[in-house]
């Protein structure tokens, strides 16, 4: 009795498998990505660099950058972002 | 049902070999289908090798002792909670919680990036199912939890008394969950580098995953000091043992990628570096599990000797050959993109931080591997001990400390003499008033690295505090907000920077209490009778009696026999505590100790007795084993009156024989054979390690999705109002 329930629990279990593994194959996805790999990597670029920008802006608001440094820091990310937003627009 | 464990384990390969083929050949061939096939073998995994786990479960907790596993790893008297917990005790065992483990990490890893980095993935997905490959084919062909003996034997060996701890209950599980997780951000890294895309979005998900399975291995070396403390080192939690040490050293390499990938995030430096550490942090959490398992290094923790060690030697030696071939082939993309503005920079602390981490890591590798190598040159094996390793390991963590008050308050960049003026004061001149406590209230002139160690802790509590306070100022002024509000949406605006600063002051607070530990202990061995008193640490201990226990073991552990003091510790005359320190004997199957003595011939442990105060930790333990041979005249008497017509007519008389040995033992007890101690500010340890802990929660926490589209709303406004002022 223990043999044939063992034998039903594989078959059902290897029956799960194929089914759940292979249901890909029988039904081909046909959506479309909306975003490519390079527009996925520039808008985690972008959200780095907006965080980078925020960072910036805490450490000179709690005197860990003198203000000339903030500014030419700042100044140089926001450009960065920039240049980030404007690859990102081409790709769109 | 072995049967279907081990057709489940045959199953679980071949899912693992066909889900490695499907990814290669969808990313290969750009086809989403096979990649998706790929990815469901992953969450096939879980499911098949959950029906393994199930039935190696049930077989313990139901004492089915025709498993060998079973019967070598449990017994009947062995409590349930821990028959439910000792399949880790065992190699086969714990080779499939490994992998069980590694499959669940890697679906949930599979699915959170279902609609992420595409090209990576599929070479991911093979990554991982190929760490699956080869777990399931050491289960299958080299150590099979589900191998059977007949006529089935009546009762088992009985679970390691060591194990027999609240601790290792979620220790094992939470240690393997941190090695397996490293798996991940490997995975990813050798995906990102085969299809050349080491960007910001690998970045985001590597160092997500790197911190959860640095989360998970911090917390599972944590539970194995506590369970150390209590159960091995009698008051000590970290020996420098091979298995400990091979389990904090994907930690500290972790710790060092956690750090050098900001500098790539921040400034696209340091790639090759990063790459390298994050494939080496995974290499040596395989080192680790090849030290428990191959028996190559004698320690408490492995499993002894097993034929698992060639296979993990190739395994290591395939991962170091790629990791090296993927970093050279691919340097053209890891090139750097900015070089180091300035030596005095944030960038600079975390480079001396990655220098000092890894320099942590050789020095830890060096002297665990070292009787390897003095096996292979000089044919003898020799080790070095915690002194060795205190010599090096202890400056260089000194450092380590001093660098984590360091990096908060300096900025990313170039910072200038002005400002390190204005933010190093306050942290300088809390290390000085320690400096001078040290020397003039507290009387720890004694060790240099102590005072200095001391120094370094007031330095991070004062420049961690002075950023806390700062940032609440800085997040008031700007929103208005009452206190508590400004310093919950300061930390949730600002959760990796909050809750990294957090985990320096855990680590802080954690070191004070291993120095405070270390330093003050006070220990001594002696024999107390009944009423004799020894002073320790200025607490005075004092032996009250014995107590003993047939079977109703206080601790649950599932001893037959427990013997111990009550000890009464006072200081200038009033009582501080009464402590119970214990020593539990378990049974030897083989009944070669004879009848009455059999019930106790097996391990013997010490349960240490501790009252524990944010001050100090007071300890008492009694030692097993002249206890034991103490009562061995009257356990020989005892086998010899159990003949074998007595014991079929009276089956319970080895245990009354035994209670009467216990009864003898109160009435006149031998000296009780203690170790007592006095430890300072040991809770300091544990509550640095949840403080490390919640602070790694606060950094891995996702940020609040409306807090952040508002921000990027604004910072997008921001960025486009200076493109039109351009």
């Amino acid at each position: 009795m223990t043999e044939v329930l063992g034998v039903l629990v594989i078959a059902a279990l290897l029956a799960f498998v194929v089914w759940f593994v292979g249901s890909p194959l029988r039904h081909p996805t046909t959506t479309v990505e909306r975003e490519s790999d390079a527009q996925r990597a520039l808008e985690a670029a972008k959200d780095a660099k907006y965080a980078e920008i925020r960072d910036t802006e805490l450490d000179y608001r709690t005197g860990k950058l003198s203000e000339e440094d903030f500014r030419a820091i700042d100044r140089q990310l926001r450009a960065e972002a920039v240049e980030i937003l404007r690859a990102l627009d081409e790709l769109r | 049902m072995a049967v279907v464990g081990r057709a489940a384990l045959v199953l679980a390969l071949l899912t693992t070999l066909f889900g490695i083929g499907a990814s290669l050949y969808g990313a290969r061939r750009g086809r989403r289908e096979w990649v998706e096939v790929g990815r469901r073998s992953v969450y096939a995994l879980v499911a098949i090798l959950t029906v393994g786990i199930a039935i190696l479960e049930v077989a313990f907790i139901s004492n089915d002792f025709a498993y060998n596993t079973v019967a070598n790893n449990s017994s009947l008297t062995t409590p349930l909670v821990y028959r439910a917990a000792a399949m880790w005790g065992s190699q086969e065992g714990s080779l499939l919680l490994w992998v069980w483990l590694l499959s669940i990490w890697s679906s949930l890893a599979v699915f959170l990036t279902r609609n992420r980095l595409k090209e990576v993935v599929p070479y991911a997905v093979a990554v991982l199912l190929g760490f699956g490959t080869f777990f399931t084919s050491l289960l299958v062909f080299f150590a099979t939890p589900f191998g059977q003996t007949s006529p089935a034997p009546q009762n088992g060996v009985g679970l390691d008394p060591l194990l027999r701890n609240p601790a290792m209950i979620i220790h094992p599980p939470m240690l393997y969950s941190g090695y397996t997780f490293f798996a991940i951000p490997f995975a990813f890294a050798v995906g990102a580098l085969i299809t050349r895309r080491v960007d910001a979005e690998w970045i985001q998900v590597a160092r997500r995953f790197a911190l959860a399975s640095w989360l998970f291995l911090g917390v599972g070396v944590l539970l194995g000091a506590r369970w150390a403390y209590y159960e091995i080192g009698w008051g000590g939690y970290w020996g420098w043992d091979p298995v400990e040490n091979a389990a904090l050293m994907p930690w500290l390499i972790s710790t060092a990628f956690l750090h050098s990938i900001m500098i790539q995030e921040k400034r696209g430096m340091l790639k090759i570096w990063n790459a390298s550490l994050v494939l080496g942090a995974s290499t040596l959490a395989i080192f680790g599990t090849f030290l428990v398992r191959s028996g190559v290094l004698q320690s408490i923790h492995a499993f002894g000797a097993s034929t698992l060690g060639v296979p993990f030697v190739l395994l290591i030696a395939t991962m170091v050959a790629g990791s090296i071939y993927l970093v050279v082939s691919r340097r053209d993309v890891l090139r750097s993109e900015h070089q180091l503005d300035s030596l005095f920079s944030r960038e600079a602390a975390f480079m001396l931080n990655n220098i000092v981490l890894v320099g942590l890591c050789f020095v830890i590798f060096w002297g665990t591997v070292f009787p390897l190598i003095s096996q292979a040159f000089t044919g003898t094996t020799a080790s070095v001990g915690p002194p060795w390793f205190d010599r090096y390991t202890v400056p260089l963590a000194l450092v380590l400390v001093l660098l984590s008050g360091i990096g908060p308050v300096i900025p990313w960049r170039r910072a200038t003499l002005a400002n390190a003026r204005r933010n190093f004061a306050l942290p300088v001149a809390a290390s000085v008033a320690m400096l001078i406590a040290a020397y003039t209230v507290v009387p720890i002139s004694s060790s240099v690295p102590t005072v200095i160690l001391f120094c370094a802790v007031a330095f991070v509590f004062a420049s961690v505090g002075q950023e806390f306070w700062r940032g609440w100022r800085v997040r008031r002024a700007m929103s208005g907000d009452s206190p508590p509000l400004a310093l919950i949406s300061m930390v949730r605006r600002n959760q990796r920077r909050y809750g990294g600063y957090i985990v320096h002051l855990g680590i802080a607070t954690l070191f004070l209490g291993v120095a405070a530990s270390a330093t003050f202990q006070h220990t001594h061995y002696v024999n107390l009778d009944r009423g004799q008193s020894d002073t320790v640490g200025g607490f005075t201990f004092t032996n009250e009696g014995p107590t003993a226990a047939i079977v109703d073991d206080p601790s649950g552990t599932g001893a037959l026999l427990t013997l111990g003091a009550v000890v009464r510790v006072s200081r200038d005359g009033r009582r501080v505590t009464t402590l119970r320190p214990t020593a539990e004997y378990f049974a030897d199957a083989s009944g070669a100790e004879g009848p009455v003595g059999s019930l106790i011939g097996g391990d013997a442990v010490s349960e240490l007795a501790l009252d524990s105060t944010w001050r100090r930790d007071i300890s008492a333990a009694i030692n097993a084993v002249p206890l034991q041979a103490s009562l061995q005249g009257e356990i020989n008497y005892a086998n010899k009156l159990v003949t074998p017509k007595l014991l079929a007519q009276q089956p319970t008389l080895p245990y009354i024989l035994l209670a009467i040995v216990a009864r003898n033992y109160l009435r006149h007890p031998p000296p009780a054979p203690l170790k007592l101690a006095s430890s300072p500010l040991v809770m300091w340890l544990w509550l640095g390690a949840l403080i490390v802990l919640f602070g790694g929660l606060i950094a891995i926490w996702p940020p609040p999705g409306a807090v952040r589209r508002r921000v990027r709303a604004r910072y997008l406004a921001r960025v486009a109002q200076d493109l039109g002022r351009a």
